[in-house]
């Protein structure tokens, strides 16, 4: 195959004839459009001809630059003529000539100063309606309660015990293993520093307070939200794309009850056991790096830790880690309900998920901190 | 005319996950027709097409497109064949981020080099061919409707002026009259470019209308290949009770009738 030529003319008194040749198909389409388009801006003839005739292929490509050459001839009022033509392309050139191409023009680009403040605006505004909506989905999820309560047979108990396993129990070596390190490295840089005014031993109630408090609930709600309130999440949006979430409500259930009570229960019964554990393997993180890297005796490392921490402590970490549970699922759950048709919206919508879960656990960690210190705890 | 076969399948095995699916398949589908293959559902239609397309790997034998064995093809000559073949996936496949112009365009720009003008209009040719305006341009799948959607994937299929076109249940999910329309847009636009056509189906009306020749799958093998009339004639009892079951017979009647 030979690529499509555009032949120079041939005059014939006031019109002149264009003779192509060879291939016009998609293969060669980059090489023959600058010679229609030289075509078209050149001559100047009243009335022109095309001969085609001579080619060998011709597909869409083809055909579509030979009928824009054509269009652009007679909207300069000039005549133009398609001669050659054979049998068994007249139907291509049918359909490319019926073609309108009538493609209305973009929509205008707006000042992208105007555009970063719209987009500004349209952000704070959604921060509102995401309030509301989880304020709507705790609500939802209370009103499924107080139903399943009424009649505890539909409690969806294998669904939840399900969850369960999957945001519990197959987390646990994870997050062992994390607040293992942190605890560890928290210990490592309090020996550190505490050692250069000879007060290592102060570092055991750095630790304890520390960890027991703040960093164990926080470390396993950023995980917690990562790991299972982006599954929650992806399978909500998926069920949603596939229409499941509408099949559920025509048969009369409501998928608050059904896939999100469970969903949500299950973290709230998790995350405090994972937080326990964790803490527990934080402080062991701790003390295994006093005792290594810091010369502090097991035994005395327990003793202090007595002395520093007294139950309040561990009880104001165990306290918030159901309510960051409860954030979490209802975070993850509404952005999975939200999810459009595309995939792209269902990427977006579960990095929103994590994003939004991990900064909400941190809000409520700070409001706690001023609830437990303006009641004494 | 010497018949010129764009795909010659030989002994295909092909097994998944231990199970032999395809047992032995020799088939061909020759340049400029029409070929409706079908076979019950789990027959294995969607495991030869896509051993042909290349998703899945065989076991045994030699598929040929365009006279090139698929195994021994390079990296080039395997871009060729796939510049040269356009498929319509059941449920569109259209990538959702993407608008339906970006659609249309994507092979085009992989493949084509031409300026951005003559690519914008090919799509909107293409889009105009398939029977959408050319409005549905900016729109993106998800706005559309199911049968807008095919139309869109078949825009895109096309986009590329392919010389085989693969089809996997064009017309399923469609109303009748939505159904009718595609098939005679596909018989069209088969004639317009004389490509040969690769239909899974198990629309009786499209087998009656639109297809030059019809193979069957089952028990991993063609259990028959030819025109309407052979199968009508076959003696199979699969083939009896899908070509003379009521559904076919009332087919049969409404296209007699027209």
């Amino acid at each position: 195959m030979t690529a499509g030529i555009l032949l120079s003319s041939q005059t014939r008194g006031d019109w002149i004839e264009l003779s192509a040749a060879g291939s016009w198909t998609a293969e060669y389409a980059g090489a023959i459009e600058p010679q229609v388009d030289a075509a078209t801006r050149d001559i100047t003839a009243r009335s022109i001809a095309i001969n085609i005739a001579r080619v060998d292929y011709l597909d869409t490509y083809g055909a579509w630059l030979i009928e824009r050459a054509m269009r652009s001839w007679k909207n300069q009022g000039r005549e133009a003529r398609l001669v050659g033509l054979r049998e068994d392309y007249r139907g291509l050139f049918e359909k490319v000539h019926s073609g309108t191409q009538t493609l209305s023009p973009p929509p205008p680009r707006p000042n992208s100063i105007i555009a970063t403040l719209e987009s500004v605006g349209r952000t704070m505004a959604s921060v509102g309606s995401d309030l509301v909506q989880l304020a709507q989905m705790l609500g939802s999820l209370l009103v499924a309660i107080k139903r399943v309560a009424l009649r505890p047979t539909t409690f969806r108990f294998t669904s939840m015990v399900h969850h369960l396993e999957r945001v519990g129990w197959r987390a646990v070596p994870i997050v062992l293993l994390i607040t293992v390190l942190i605890g560890a490295i928290l210990a490592q840089q309090g020996i550190f520093h505490f050692r250069k005014f000879g007060a290592d031993i102060y570092v055991i109630d750095m630790v304890g307070v520390l960890v027991l408090r703040e960093v164990g609930v926080l470390i396993v709600c950023i995980m917690v939200a990562g790991r299972s309130g982006s599954s929650y999440t992806a399978e909500l949006g998926a069920m949603r794309m596939r229409e499941e979430i509408d099949a559920l409500r025509t048969m009369g259930f409501d998928p608050v009850e059904v896939l999100i009570l469970p969903r949500i229960l299950a973290l709230v019964i998790a995350v405090p056991v994972l937080t326990f554990l964790g803490s527990m393997a934080a402080l062991y993180g701790g003390g295994l790096v006093s005792w290594l890297y810091g010369g502090i005796q097991p035994e005395v490392f327990l003793a202090r830790l007595r002395e520093a921490v007294t139950s309040t402590t561990f009880e104001v970490g165990m306290i918030k880690a159901p309510f960051m549970a409860l954030v979490i699922g209802l975070v993850a759950c509404v952005e999975g309900l939200q999810v459009q048709g595309s995939a792209e919206s269902l990427g977006e919508k579960t990095t929103n998920s994590v994003v939004k879960a991990i900064f909400l656990v941190i809000v409520l960690d700070g409001i706690f901190a001023m609830f437990f210190a303006s009641i004494g705890m | 005319m010497a018949k010129e076969s764009v795909i010659e399948v030989r002994d295909l095995v092909v097994d998944l996950k231990g199970n032999r699916v395809l047992n032995g398949v020799n088939l061909d589908v020759y340049r400029g027709e029409i070929l409706g293959f079908v076979g019950a559902s789990g027959a294995g239609k969607s495991v030869l097409t896509r051993t042909i397309l290349g998703l899945l790997p065989k076991q045994r034998g030699r598929i040929d497109v365009f006279g090139v064995n698929l195994d021994e093809a390079g990296e080039m000559q395997r871009q060729e064949i796939e510049r040269r073949w356009g498929i319509l996936f059941q449920q569109g496949a259209l990538f959702s981020s993407l608008t339906v112009g970006e659609n249309v365009e994507f092979p085009i720009k992989e493949y084509l080099d031409v300026s951005d003008r003559l690519m914008t209009e090919i799509a909107i040719t293409k889009l105009e061919m398939v029977g959408l305006k050319p409005e549905v341009y900016r729109k993106y799948p998800s706005e559309l409707s199911g049968g807008m959607i095919k139309r869109v994937a078949l825009a895109r299929a096309l986009a590329l002026d392919p010389e085989i076109l693969f089809l996997d249940e064009p017309t399923s999910g469609l109303d009748p009259i939505s159904a009718g329309d595609f098939d005679q847009l596909i018989m069209t636009l088969q004639r317009v470019s004389s490509m040969a056509v690769f239909m899974v189906t198990h629309d009786l009306d499209s087998l009656h209308t639109i297809c030059d020749r019809i193979a069957v799958l089952g028990e991993g093998k063609i259990i028959e290949a030819g025109t309407m009339d052979t199968m009508l004639a076959s003696q199979h009892p699969w083939l009896k009770a899908y070509f003379h079951g009521v559904r076919a017979r009332s087919g049969l009647k409404a296209a007699a009738s027209n």
